[in-house]
Protein backbone atom coordinates (compact mmCIF):
# COMPACT_ATOMS: atom_id res chain seq x y z
CA UNK A 1 0.00 0.00 0.00
CA UNK A 2 1.61 3.25 -1.05
CA UNK A 3 -1.26 5.43 1.19
CA UNK A 4 -0.15 5.84 4.73
CA UNK A 5 -0.91 3.50 6.58
CA UNK A 6 -3.29 6.10 9.09
CA UNK A 7 -4.46 9.26 8.01
CA UNK A 8 -6.10 11.58 10.37
CA UNK A 9 -7.57 15.09 9.55
CA UNK A 10 -9.22 17.62 11.59
CA UNK A 11 -9.96 15.42 14.19
CA UNK A 12 -11.96 16.19 17.01
CA UNK A 13 -12.56 13.96 19.76
CA UNK A 14 -14.40 14.53 22.88
CA UNK A 15 -15.31 12.61 25.96
CA UNK A 16 -17.79 13.40 28.70
CA UNK A 17 -17.81 16.50 27.81
CA UNK A 18 -14.35 17.25 27.54
CA UNK A 19 -12.36 18.09 24.63
CA UNK A 20 -9.46 15.68 23.61
CA UNK A 21 -8.27 17.16 20.82
CA UNK A 22 -9.29 20.03 18.17
CA UNK A 23 -8.12 19.28 15.18
CA UNK A 24 -5.76 17.14 14.79
CA UNK A 25 -3.53 16.12 11.33
CA UNK A 26 -2.17 12.69 11.73
CA UNK A 27 0.03 10.66 9.04
CA UNK A 28 1.39 7.00 10.24
CA UNK A 29 3.30 5.71 7.24
CA UNK A 30 4.68 2.34 7.19
CA UNK A 31 7.85 2.20 9.59
CA UNK A 32 7.09 5.18 11.82
CA UNK A 33 6.51 5.25 15.47
CA UNK A 34 4.82 7.52 17.68
CA UNK A 35 4.57 7.92 21.48
CA UNK A 36 1.28 9.81 22.92
CA UNK A 37 2.01 11.28 26.33
CA UNK A 38 -0.02 13.21 28.74
CA UNK A 39 -1.65 13.32 32.08
CA UNK A 40 -3.84 10.71 33.89
CA UNK A 41 -7.42 11.39 32.26
CA UNK A 42 -6.09 13.56 29.60
CA UNK A 43 -7.87 11.19 26.73
CA UNK A 44 -5.20 9.40 25.43
CA UNK A 45 -6.77 6.11 25.37
CA UNK A 46 -9.74 7.74 23.98
CA UNK A 47 -7.72 9.02 21.40
CA UNK A 48 -6.12 5.81 20.70
CA UNK A 49 -9.83 3.87 20.52
CA UNK A 50 -10.80 6.32 17.98
CA UNK A 51 -7.60 6.36 15.87
CA UNK A 52 -8.33 2.42 15.95
CA UNK A 53 -12.28 3.10 14.64
CA UNK A 54 -13.51 1.58 18.12
CA UNK A 55 -15.41 5.11 18.71
CA UNK A 56 -16.53 7.69 16.37
CA UNK A 57 -14.48 11.22 16.37
CA UNK A 58 -16.84 14.21 16.79
CA UNK A 59 -15.61 15.91 13.62
CA UNK A 60 -12.85 14.52 10.64
CA UNK A 61 -11.82 11.91 9.13
CA UNK A 62 -9.86 8.77 9.78
CA UNK A 63 -8.50 6.53 7.09
CA UNK A 64 -6.60 3.27 7.40
CA UNK A 65 -4.34 2.88 3.85
CA UNK A 66 -6.42 5.28 2.09
CA UNK A 67 -9.57 4.14 3.12
CA UNK A 68 -11.96 5.23 5.68
CA UNK A 69 -13.59 2.92 8.28
CA UNK A 70 -17.00 3.52 7.76
CA UNK A 71 -15.90 2.17 3.76
CA UNK A 72 -14.51 -0.88 5.95
CA UNK A 73 -15.50 -4.11 7.39
CA UNK A 74 -14.90 -4.74 10.70
CA UNK A 75 -12.58 -7.62 9.87
CA UNK A 76 -11.36 -5.47 7.03
CA UNK A 77 -10.33 -2.94 9.57
CA UNK A 78 -8.61 -6.03 11.80
CA UNK A 79 -6.54 -6.59 9.01
CA UNK A 80 -5.11 -3.34 8.69
CA UNK A 81 -4.75 -2.43 12.35
CA UNK A 82 -4.55 -4.19 15.91
CA UNK A 83 -5.09 -2.46 19.24
CA UNK A 84 -4.40 -3.38 22.81
CA UNK A 85 -6.88 -2.47 25.29
CA UNK A 86 -5.83 -1.66 28.45
CA UNK A 87 -8.70 -4.10 30.63
CA UNK A 88 -8.42 -7.69 29.90
CA UNK A 89 -11.26 -9.71 31.70
CA UNK A 90 -11.93 -13.08 31.25
CA UNK A 91 -15.63 -14.16 33.18
CA UNK A 92 -14.72 -17.77 31.09
CA UNK A 93 -12.02 -19.63 31.13
CA UNK A 94 -9.46 -19.95 28.69
CA UNK A 95 -6.07 -21.12 27.74
CA UNK A 96 -2.84 -19.31 26.75
CA UNK A 97 -3.18 -20.83 23.66
CA UNK A 98 -6.81 -20.19 22.75
CA UNK A 99 -6.48 -16.65 23.71
CA UNK A 100 -3.38 -15.79 21.37
CA UNK A 101 -5.37 -17.81 18.34
CA UNK A 102 -8.08 -15.40 18.85
CA UNK A 103 -5.48 -12.97 17.19
CA UNK A 104 -5.88 -14.88 13.90
CA UNK A 105 -10.18 -14.53 13.76
CA UNK A 106 -9.54 -11.53 10.87
CA UNK A 107 -7.43 -14.09 8.67
CA UNK A 108 -9.86 -17.13 8.95
CA UNK A 109 -13.32 -17.46 7.17
CA UNK A 110 -16.34 -17.94 8.65
CA UNK A 111 -16.52 -21.80 8.62
CA UNK A 112 -12.57 -22.00 9.18
CA UNK A 113 -10.96 -23.66 12.07
CA UNK A 114 -7.49 -22.33 12.81
CA UNK A 115 -4.72 -24.52 11.13
CA UNK A 116 -1.78 -25.73 12.37
CA UNK A 117 0.19 -22.68 10.53
CA UNK A 118 -2.22 -20.36 12.75
CA UNK A 119 -1.55 -22.48 15.73
CA UNK A 120 2.45 -22.18 15.05
CA UNK A 121 2.00 -18.15 14.10
CA UNK A 122 0.24 -18.50 17.87
CA UNK A 123 2.94 -20.17 19.45
CA UNK A 124 5.78 -17.70 17.41
CA UNK A 125 4.17 -14.89 19.00
CA UNK A 126 3.79 -16.03 22.66
CA UNK A 127 7.20 -17.37 21.76
CA UNK A 128 7.85 -13.24 21.12
CA UNK A 129 7.20 -12.45 24.12
CA UNK A 130 8.66 -15.42 26.39
CA UNK A 131 5.33 -17.26 27.16
CA UNK A 132 6.79 -20.34 25.03
CA UNK A 133 5.22 -23.34 27.25
CA UNK A 134 2.08 -22.02 28.88
CA UNK A 135 0.12 -22.43 25.98
CA UNK A 136 -1.71 -24.55 28.30
CA UNK A 137 -2.13 -22.49 31.28
CA UNK A 138 -5.45 -21.40 32.02
CA UNK A 139 -5.36 -17.57 31.81
CA UNK A 140 -6.77 -16.79 34.94
CA UNK A 141 -3.61 -18.52 36.50
CA UNK A 142 -1.02 -15.99 34.92
CA UNK A 143 0.36 -12.87 36.66
CA UNK A 144 -0.59 -9.25 35.28
CA UNK A 145 2.71 -9.19 33.14
CA UNK A 146 2.02 -12.18 32.17
CA UNK A 147 -1.50 -11.40 31.27
CA UNK A 148 -0.31 -8.01 29.47
CA UNK A 149 2.42 -10.25 27.30
CA UNK A 150 -0.33 -12.20 26.31
CA UNK A 151 -2.81 -9.60 25.02
CA UNK A 152 0.84 -8.02 23.06
CA UNK A 153 0.82 -11.79 21.60
CA UNK A 154 -2.39 -12.10 20.44
CA UNK A 155 -1.85 -8.84 18.84
CA UNK A 156 1.36 -10.19 17.05
CA UNK A 157 -0.61 -12.80 16.13
CA UNK A 158 -3.53 -10.61 14.69
CA UNK A 159 -0.02 -9.60 11.96
CA UNK A 160 -1.67 -6.30 11.11
CA UNK A 161 0.67 -3.52 10.01
CA UNK A 162 -0.01 -0.65 12.13
CA UNK A 163 -0.21 -0.97 16.45
CA UNK A 164 -2.23 0.73 17.66
CA UNK A 165 -0.95 0.18 21.62
CA UNK A 166 -2.74 1.59 24.75
CA UNK A 167 0.27 1.45 27.40
CA UNK A 168 1.73 -1.63 26.43
CA UNK A 169 4.21 -1.36 29.55
CA UNK A 170 1.55 -1.58 31.77
CA UNK A 171 2.47 -4.56 34.78
CA UNK A 172 5.81 -5.40 32.69
CA UNK A 173 8.91 -5.33 34.62
CA UNK A 174 12.03 -3.77 33.43
CA UNK A 175 13.02 -6.30 31.27
CA UNK A 176 9.57 -6.91 29.68
CA UNK A 177 9.47 -2.97 29.20
CA UNK A 178 12.56 -2.72 26.89
CA UNK A 179 11.71 -6.36 25.22
CA UNK A 180 8.68 -4.97 24.34
CA UNK A 181 9.75 -1.75 22.85
CA UNK A 182 12.67 -3.42 21.29
CA UNK A 183 9.67 -6.13 20.00
CA UNK A 184 7.84 -3.55 18.64
CA UNK A 185 10.60 -1.01 17.14
CA UNK A 186 12.05 -3.97 15.34
CA UNK A 187 8.64 -4.60 13.63
CA UNK A 188 8.87 -0.76 12.48
CA UNK A 189 12.03 -1.32 11.35
CA UNK A 190 12.03 -4.76 9.79
CA UNK A 191 8.49 -5.02 8.69
CA UNK A 192 7.61 -1.42 8.04
CA UNK A 193 4.99 -1.69 10.62
CA UNK A 194 3.34 1.83 12.12
CA UNK A 195 3.68 2.28 16.13
CA UNK A 196 0.89 4.66 17.28
CA UNK A 197 1.59 4.13 21.63
CA UNK A 198 1.03 5.42 24.92
CA UNK A 199 3.45 5.53 27.26
CA UNK A 200 4.12 7.37 30.24
CA UNK A 201 8.07 7.68 30.15
CA UNK A 202 9.20 10.29 27.74
CA UNK A 203 12.79 8.73 27.81
CA UNK A 204 11.57 5.48 26.86
CA UNK A 205 9.14 7.39 24.49
CA UNK A 206 12.84 9.73 23.53
CA UNK A 207 14.23 6.62 22.56
CA UNK A 208 12.12 4.04 20.91
CA UNK A 209 9.70 6.67 18.66
CA UNK A 210 10.20 9.03 15.89
CA UNK A 211 7.58 11.46 16.66
CA UNK A 212 5.45 12.05 20.05
CA UNK A 213 2.50 13.36 20.07
CA UNK A 214 1.90 15.35 23.25
CA UNK A 215 -2.02 15.80 24.79
CA UNK A 216 -2.72 18.57 27.48
CA UNK A 217 -5.84 17.39 28.17
CA UNK A 218 -7.92 20.98 27.50
CA UNK A 219 -7.72 20.32 23.43
CA UNK A 220 -4.27 21.45 22.85
CA UNK A 221 -2.35 18.52 21.35
CA UNK A 222 1.39 19.45 20.62
CA UNK A 223 2.94 16.77 17.52
CA UNK A 224 6.90 16.82 16.35
CA UNK A 225 9.97 14.66 16.36
CA UNK A 226 11.05 13.61 19.62
CA UNK A 227 14.00 15.04 19.70
CA UNK A 228 12.34 18.48 19.36
CA UNK A 229 9.30 17.84 21.96
CA UNK A 230 10.60 15.35 24.02
CA UNK A 231 12.42 18.36 26.05
CA UNK A 232 12.63 19.56 29.80
CA UNK A 233 10.48 22.45 29.43
CA UNK A 234 7.38 21.17 27.41
CA UNK A 235 7.43 17.55 29.54
CA UNK A 236 7.55 19.87 32.91
CA UNK A 237 4.42 22.20 31.53
CA UNK A 238 2.71 19.18 29.89
CA UNK A 239 2.86 16.95 33.76
CA UNK A 240 2.52 19.93 36.02
CA UNK A 241 5.84 18.46 37.32
CA UNK A 242 9.49 20.17 37.31
CA UNK A 243 11.13 17.76 35.14
CA UNK A 244 15.06 18.21 34.86
CA UNK A 245 16.68 16.62 31.81
CA UNK A 246 20.00 14.48 31.26
CA UNK A 247 21.61 13.73 28.18
CA UNK A 248 23.75 10.63 27.62
CA UNK A 249 24.93 10.48 23.75
CA UNK A 250 22.12 10.69 21.78
CA UNK A 251 19.27 9.61 24.92
CA UNK A 252 17.88 11.49 27.44
CA UNK A 253 16.48 11.30 30.53
CA UNK A 254 13.87 12.73 32.70
CA UNK A 255 14.42 13.29 36.58
CA UNK A 256 11.76 14.82 38.95
CA UNK A 257 13.65 17.90 39.75
CA UNK B 1 -8.64 -25.35 21.85
CA UNK B 2 -10.70 -28.10 20.32
CA UNK B 3 -9.90 -30.04 16.96
CA UNK B 4 -12.45 -30.01 14.55
CA UNK B 5 -12.35 -33.84 15.46
CA UNK B 6 -11.88 -34.33 18.12
CA UNK B 7 -15.49 -31.87 18.30
CA UNK B 8 -17.21 -34.12 15.95
CA UNK B 9 -16.02 -36.75 18.33
CA UNK B 10 -17.38 -35.12 21.62
CA UNK B 11 -20.55 -33.92 19.49
CA UNK B 12 -21.15 -37.90 18.37
CA UNK B 13 -20.86 -39.35 22.33
CA UNK B 14 -23.73 -36.47 22.90
CA UNK B 15 -26.10 -37.66 20.11
CA UNK B 16 -25.29 -41.31 21.44
CA UNK B 17 -26.39 -39.71 25.12
CA UNK B 18 -29.29 -38.34 23.51
CA UNK B 19 -30.35 -41.87 21.71
CA UNK B 20 -30.19 -43.59 25.08
CA UNK B 21 -32.24 -40.74 26.66
CA UNK B 22 -34.65 -41.58 23.74
CA UNK B 23 -34.83 -44.79 24.04
CA UNK B 24 -35.53 -44.72 28.07
CA UNK B 25 -38.23 -42.32 27.75
CA UNK B 26 -40.00 -45.08 24.81
CA UNK B 27 -39.50 -47.58 27.24
CA UNK B 28 -40.44 -46.57 30.56
CA UNK B 29 -43.39 -45.88 32.01
CA UNK B 30 -46.39 -47.91 33.29
CA UNK B 31 -46.55 -50.15 30.63
CA UNK B 32 -42.77 -51.15 30.01
CA UNK B 33 -41.90 -51.80 26.45
CA UNK B 34 -38.98 -53.58 24.71
CA UNK B 35 -36.95 -52.77 22.54
CA UNK B 36 -38.39 -54.46 19.45
CA UNK B 37 -41.64 -53.12 20.45
CA UNK B 38 -40.03 -49.60 20.07
CA UNK B 39 -38.49 -50.29 16.97
CA UNK B 40 -41.35 -51.61 15.43
CA UNK B 41 -43.37 -49.07 16.63
CA UNK B 42 -41.00 -46.20 15.06
CA UNK B 43 -41.02 -48.43 12.06
CA UNK B 44 -44.56 -47.97 11.69
CA UNK B 45 -45.38 -51.82 12.18
CA UNK B 46 -48.44 -52.84 13.99
CA UNK B 47 -47.47 -54.12 17.88
CA UNK B 48 -48.42 -54.20 21.43
CA UNK B 49 -47.49 -50.40 22.20
CA UNK B 50 -47.37 -48.42 18.86
CA UNK B 51 -50.06 -46.30 20.03
CA UNK B 52 -48.70 -45.40 23.27
CA UNK B 53 -44.90 -44.66 21.52
CA UNK B 54 -46.21 -43.15 18.33
CA UNK B 55 -49.27 -40.89 20.18
CA UNK B 56 -48.03 -40.46 23.73
CA UNK B 57 -44.66 -40.69 24.69
CA UNK B 58 -42.17 -40.07 20.92
CA UNK B 59 -44.03 -36.56 20.89
CA UNK B 60 -43.41 -35.76 24.72
CA UNK B 61 -40.06 -37.45 24.31
CA UNK B 62 -39.16 -35.19 20.98
CA UNK B 63 -40.59 -31.80 22.71
CA UNK B 64 -38.59 -32.97 25.92
CA UNK B 65 -35.48 -33.23 23.72
CA UNK B 66 -36.03 -29.90 21.73
CA UNK B 67 -37.52 -27.83 24.69
CA UNK B 68 -34.25 -28.46 26.55
CA UNK B 69 -31.74 -28.22 23.34
CA UNK B 70 -33.47 -24.43 22.99
CA UNK B 71 -32.91 -23.82 26.35
CA UNK B 72 -29.35 -24.56 27.00
CA UNK B 73 -28.85 -22.97 23.76
CA UNK B 74 -29.99 -20.11 25.21
CA UNK B 75 -28.42 -20.17 28.31
CA UNK B 76 -25.09 -20.50 26.63
CA UNK B 77 -25.65 -17.48 24.33
CA UNK B 78 -27.63 -15.18 26.98
CA UNK B 79 -24.19 -15.73 29.44
CA UNK B 80 -21.60 -14.76 26.72
CA UNK B 81 -23.91 -11.87 25.53
CA UNK B 82 -24.14 -10.45 29.37
CA UNK B 83 -20.24 -12.17 29.84
CA UNK B 84 -21.31 -13.37 32.82
CA UNK B 85 -21.51 -16.54 33.64
CA UNK B 86 -24.88 -16.54 35.89
CA UNK B 87 -26.98 -15.65 33.27
CA UNK B 88 -29.55 -17.77 32.11
CA UNK B 89 -32.61 -17.64 29.37
CA UNK B 90 -34.76 -16.63 32.11
CA UNK B 91 -32.72 -13.62 33.44
CA UNK B 92 -33.95 -10.68 31.35
CA UNK B 93 -37.48 -11.51 32.22
CA UNK B 94 -38.47 -14.17 29.41
CA UNK B 95 -39.99 -16.53 31.24
CA UNK B 96 -41.84 -14.25 33.86
CA UNK B 97 -43.53 -12.49 30.78
CA UNK B 98 -44.58 -15.47 29.47
CA UNK B 99 -45.89 -16.83 32.92
CA UNK B 100 -47.86 -13.79 33.13
CA UNK B 101 -49.28 -14.35 29.86
CA UNK B 102 -50.24 -18.29 31.06
CA UNK B 103 -51.18 -17.43 33.76
CA UNK B 104 -53.57 -15.31 32.55
CA UNK B 105 -54.69 -18.00 30.45
CA UNK B 106 -55.59 -20.36 32.98
CA UNK B 107 -57.45 -17.73 35.09
CA UNK B 108 -59.62 -17.10 32.62
CA UNK B 109 -60.44 -20.53 31.98
CA UNK B 110 -58.88 -20.31 28.27
CA UNK B 111 -58.03 -24.01 26.26
CA UNK B 112 -54.47 -25.65 26.29
CA UNK B 113 -53.86 -23.48 23.00
CA UNK B 114 -54.48 -20.08 24.53
CA UNK B 115 -51.97 -20.59 27.19
CA UNK B 116 -49.70 -21.39 24.51
CA UNK B 117 -50.63 -18.33 22.32
CA UNK B 118 -50.49 -16.35 25.23
CA UNK B 119 -47.30 -17.75 26.90
CA UNK B 120 -45.70 -16.93 23.57
CA UNK B 121 -47.25 -12.91 23.51
CA UNK B 122 -46.53 -13.21 27.08
CA UNK B 123 -42.70 -13.34 26.15
CA UNK B 124 -42.51 -11.51 23.06
CA UNK B 125 -43.83 -8.70 25.08
CA UNK B 126 -41.31 -8.66 27.70
CA UNK B 127 -38.05 -9.71 25.34
CA UNK B 128 -39.39 -5.84 23.60
CA UNK B 129 -39.72 -4.02 26.89
CA UNK B 130 -36.42 -5.34 28.11
CA UNK B 131 -34.90 -4.33 24.71
CA UNK B 132 -36.48 -0.84 23.95
CA UNK B 133 -35.87 0.31 28.25
CA UNK B 134 -32.09 -1.18 27.67
CA UNK B 135 -31.70 0.53 24.53
CA UNK B 136 -33.22 4.35 25.55
CA UNK B 137 -30.33 6.00 25.87
CA UNK B 138 -28.64 4.36 23.35
CA UNK B 139 -25.75 2.77 25.54
CA UNK B 140 -26.97 -0.98 25.46
CA UNK B 141 -24.46 -1.85 27.95
CA UNK B 142 -24.25 -5.17 29.45
CA UNK B 143 -25.10 -3.89 33.06
CA UNK B 144 -28.27 -1.79 32.17
CA UNK B 145 -29.26 -4.39 30.07
CA UNK B 146 -28.87 -7.08 32.66
CA UNK B 147 -30.50 -4.47 34.95
CA UNK B 148 -33.19 -4.11 32.88
CA UNK B 149 -34.03 -7.84 32.80
CA UNK B 150 -33.99 -8.62 36.08
CA UNK B 151 -36.66 -6.06 36.94
CA UNK B 152 -39.04 -6.86 34.59
CA UNK B 153 -38.46 -10.19 35.39
CA UNK B 154 -39.01 -9.31 39.10
CA UNK B 155 -42.20 -7.22 37.52
CA UNK B 156 -43.57 -10.18 36.34
CA UNK B 157 -42.92 -12.04 39.16
CA UNK B 158 -45.33 -9.83 41.06
CA UNK B 159 -48.12 -10.16 39.16
CA UNK B 160 -47.58 -13.96 39.05
CA UNK B 161 -47.68 -14.13 42.43
CA UNK B 162 -51.03 -11.37 42.39
CA UNK B 163 -53.10 -14.49 39.85
CA UNK B 164 -51.52 -17.18 42.29
CA UNK B 165 -53.07 -15.59 45.20
CA UNK B 166 -56.62 -14.60 43.02
CA UNK B 167 -56.71 -17.96 41.74
CA UNK B 168 -59.76 -20.57 42.46
CA UNK B 169 -58.20 -23.47 43.96
CA UNK B 170 -59.40 -25.94 41.25
CA UNK B 171 -56.65 -23.67 38.71
CA UNK B 172 -53.73 -23.87 41.28
CA UNK B 173 -52.61 -27.29 40.29
CA UNK B 174 -52.61 -26.49 36.44
CA UNK B 175 -50.54 -23.05 36.79
CA UNK B 176 -47.91 -24.46 39.58
CA UNK B 177 -47.12 -26.50 37.07
CA UNK B 178 -46.69 -24.38 34.73
CA UNK B 179 -44.48 -22.54 36.76
CA UNK B 180 -42.69 -25.63 37.51
CA UNK B 181 -42.13 -26.73 33.71
CA UNK B 182 -44.33 -29.62 33.05
CA UNK B 183 -43.89 -31.75 29.74
CA UNK B 184 -47.05 -33.26 29.87
CA UNK B 185 -48.93 -30.16 28.00
CA UNK B 186 -46.92 -29.76 25.70
CA UNK B 187 -49.22 -29.38 22.05
CA UNK B 188 -47.09 -30.92 18.90
CA UNK B 189 -43.64 -31.84 19.33
CA UNK B 190 -42.83 -29.99 15.59
CA UNK B 191 -42.80 -26.41 16.60
CA UNK B 192 -39.95 -26.66 19.44
CA UNK B 193 -37.94 -28.85 17.27
CA UNK B 194 -37.98 -26.63 14.10
CA UNK B 195 -37.21 -23.82 15.81
CA UNK B 196 -34.15 -25.76 17.81
CA UNK B 197 -32.68 -26.86 14.86
CA UNK B 198 -33.59 -23.35 13.27
CA UNK B 199 -32.01 -21.62 15.78
CA UNK B 200 -28.66 -23.38 15.87
CA UNK B 201 -28.39 -23.10 12.27
CA UNK B 202 -28.65 -19.12 12.83
CA UNK B 203 -25.88 -19.35 15.68
CA UNK B 204 -23.46 -21.95 14.42
CA UNK B 205 -22.19 -19.47 11.87
CA UNK B 206 -20.99 -16.85 14.44
CA UNK B 207 -20.09 -19.22 16.95
CA UNK B 208 -16.07 -17.90 16.99
CA UNK B 209 -17.41 -14.48 16.90
CA UNK B 210 -18.82 -15.05 20.27
CA UNK B 211 -15.66 -16.80 21.48
CA UNK B 212 -14.32 -13.52 21.21
CA UNK B 213 -17.77 -11.18 22.59
CA UNK B 214 -16.98 -13.45 25.12
CA UNK B 215 -13.62 -11.65 26.06
CA UNK B 216 -14.72 -7.92 25.53
CA UNK B 217 -16.51 -5.63 23.20
CA UNK B 218 -14.07 -3.76 21.92
CA UNK B 219 -11.42 -6.61 22.48
CA UNK B 220 -14.13 -8.03 19.64
CA UNK B 221 -14.88 -5.16 17.74
CA UNK B 222 -11.05 -4.30 17.25
CA UNK B 223 -10.39 -8.32 16.19
CA UNK B 224 -13.02 -7.57 13.30
CA UNK B 225 -16.19 -8.80 15.20
CA UNK B 226 -19.61 -6.55 14.23
CA UNK B 227 -20.01 -6.15 17.92
CA UNK B 228 -23.23 -3.99 17.57
CA UNK B 229 -25.32 -5.92 15.39
CA UNK B 230 -23.49 -9.54 16.13
CA UNK B 231 -25.00 -8.75 20.49
CA UNK B 232 -28.75 -7.46 18.63
CA UNK B 233 -28.92 -10.92 17.08
CA UNK B 234 -27.77 -12.80 19.59
CA UNK B 235 -30.58 -11.19 21.82
CA UNK B 236 -33.27 -11.53 19.44
CA UNK B 237 -32.16 -15.63 19.15
CA UNK B 238 -31.83 -16.09 22.39
CA UNK B 239 -35.32 -14.63 23.77
CA UNK B 240 -36.98 -15.93 20.55
CA UNK B 241 -35.45 -19.83 21.64
CA UNK B 242 -36.47 -18.92 24.50
CA UNK B 243 -40.23 -18.04 24.30
CA UNK B 244 -40.37 -20.98 21.77
CA UNK B 245 -39.46 -23.14 24.64
CA UNK B 246 -41.43 -21.94 27.55
CA UNK B 247 -44.61 -21.76 25.42
CA UNK B 248 -43.93 -25.24 25.03
CA UNK B 249 -43.32 -26.66 28.19
CA UNK B 250 -43.70 -24.13 30.54
CA UNK B 251 -40.64 -22.00 32.71
CA UNK B 252 -38.08 -24.86 33.43
CA UNK B 253 -35.03 -24.11 35.61
CA UNK B 254 -32.11 -25.09 35.66
CA UNK B 255 -30.62 -26.56 32.41
CA UNK B 256 -30.47 -23.10 30.73
CA UNK B 257 -28.00 -22.22 33.80
CA UNK B 258 -26.10 -25.39 34.47
CA UNK B 259 -25.70 -27.22 31.30
CA UNK B 260 -23.91 -24.66 29.15
CA UNK B 261 -21.78 -24.58 32.50
CA UNK B 262 -21.71 -28.47 32.81
CA UNK B 263 -20.13 -28.86 28.89
CA UNK B 264 -17.81 -25.72 29.52
CA UNK B 265 -16.26 -27.74 32.44
CA UNK B 266 -16.17 -30.93 30.31
CA UNK B 267 -15.21 -29.15 26.45
CA UNK B 268 -13.33 -25.77 27.36
CA UNK B 269 -15.29 -22.49 26.24
CA UNK B 270 -15.14 -22.77 22.67
CA UNK B 271 -18.68 -21.91 20.94
CA UNK B 272 -18.02 -24.06 18.04
CA UNK B 273 -18.31 -26.87 20.34
CA UNK B 274 -20.23 -25.02 23.19
CA UNK B 275 -23.60 -24.31 21.72
CA UNK B 276 -24.45 -27.74 19.52
CA UNK B 277 -23.03 -29.80 22.83
CA UNK B 278 -25.25 -27.50 24.96
CA UNK B 279 -28.38 -28.42 22.64
CA UNK B 280 -27.59 -32.07 22.16
CA UNK B 281 -26.47 -32.03 26.18
CA UNK B 282 -29.86 -30.62 27.24
CA UNK B 283 -32.13 -32.08 25.29
CA UNK B 284 -30.97 -35.44 26.43
CA UNK B 285 -31.04 -34.14 30.21
CA UNK B 286 -34.40 -32.98 30.15
CA UNK B 287 -35.80 -35.97 28.47
CA UNK B 288 -34.15 -38.20 30.58
CA UNK B 289 -35.80 -35.75 33.58
CA UNK B 290 -38.86 -36.38 32.07
CA UNK B 291 -39.00 -39.55 32.28
CA UNK B 292 -37.91 -39.98 35.93
CA UNK B 293 -41.06 -37.10 36.61
CA UNK B 294 -43.84 -39.51 35.15
CA UNK B 295 -42.17 -42.56 36.26
CA UNK B 296 -40.44 -42.13 39.85
CA UNK B 297 -44.14 -42.33 41.96
CA UNK B 298 -46.31 -43.03 38.83
CA UNK B 299 -49.33 -42.82 38.14
CA UNK B 300 -48.28 -39.66 40.03
CA UNK B 301 -46.32 -37.04 37.77
CA UNK B 302 -43.90 -35.00 39.29
CA UNK B 303 -43.30 -31.08 37.29
CA UNK B 304 -40.15 -31.95 35.38
CA UNK B 305 -38.05 -28.82 36.73
CA UNK B 306 -37.65 -30.39 39.85
CA UNK B 307 -36.10 -33.22 38.47
CA UNK B 308 -33.72 -31.23 36.45
CA UNK B 309 -32.28 -29.38 39.54
CA UNK B 310 -32.23 -33.01 41.32
CA UNK B 311 -30.32 -34.69 38.64
CA UNK B 312 -28.53 -31.38 37.64
CA UNK B 313 -27.38 -29.87 41.20
CA UNK B 314 -25.31 -32.98 41.74
CA UNK B 315 -23.46 -33.66 38.86
CA UNK B 316 -22.39 -29.98 39.07
CA UNK B 317 -21.33 -29.86 42.15
CA UNK B 318 -19.14 -32.70 41.41
CA UNK B 319 -17.46 -31.47 38.30
CA UNK B 320 -17.16 -28.19 39.96
CA UNK B 321 -15.13 -29.31 42.81
CA UNK B 322 -13.28 -31.90 40.62
CA UNK B 323 -12.05 -28.71 38.68
CA UNK B 324 -10.75 -27.04 41.48
CA UNK B 325 -8.21 -29.23 42.01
Amino acid sequence: MSAPLLTAKGLAVEIGGRCVTRALDLRIEAGQRLAILGRNGAGKSTLLATLAGLRLPTTGSIELGGTAYAALSSREAALRRAWLGQVQADPFGSTVLETALTGRHPHLGRWDWETTRDAELARSALAAVGLAGLERRQIHTLSGGERQRLAIATLLAQAAPLYLLDEPLAHLDLNHQMAVLELFSGAARDCGAGVVMVLHDPALAHRFCDEALLIDGDGHCELGAVDAILTAEKLSALYGYPLRQFADGSRRSFVPS
Amino acid sequence: MPTRRRALLILATLVLLALASLWAALAVGSIPLTTRDILAALLGQDSPGADIICELRLPRALAGFACGGLLALAGALMQVLLRNPLADPYILGISGGAGVGALFAILVGLPLLGVDALAFVGALGAMLLVFGLAHGDGSWTQTRLLLTGVIVAAGCGALVALMLAIAPDDRLRGMLFWLMGDLGQAGGAWPPLVALVVALALAMPFARELNLLARGLMQAQSLGVAVDRLRYAIYLLASLATAASVTTAGSIGFIGLVVPHLVRLATGNDQRLLLPASALAGGALLMLADTLARSLIAPQQLPVGVLTALIGVPVFLFLLSRQVK
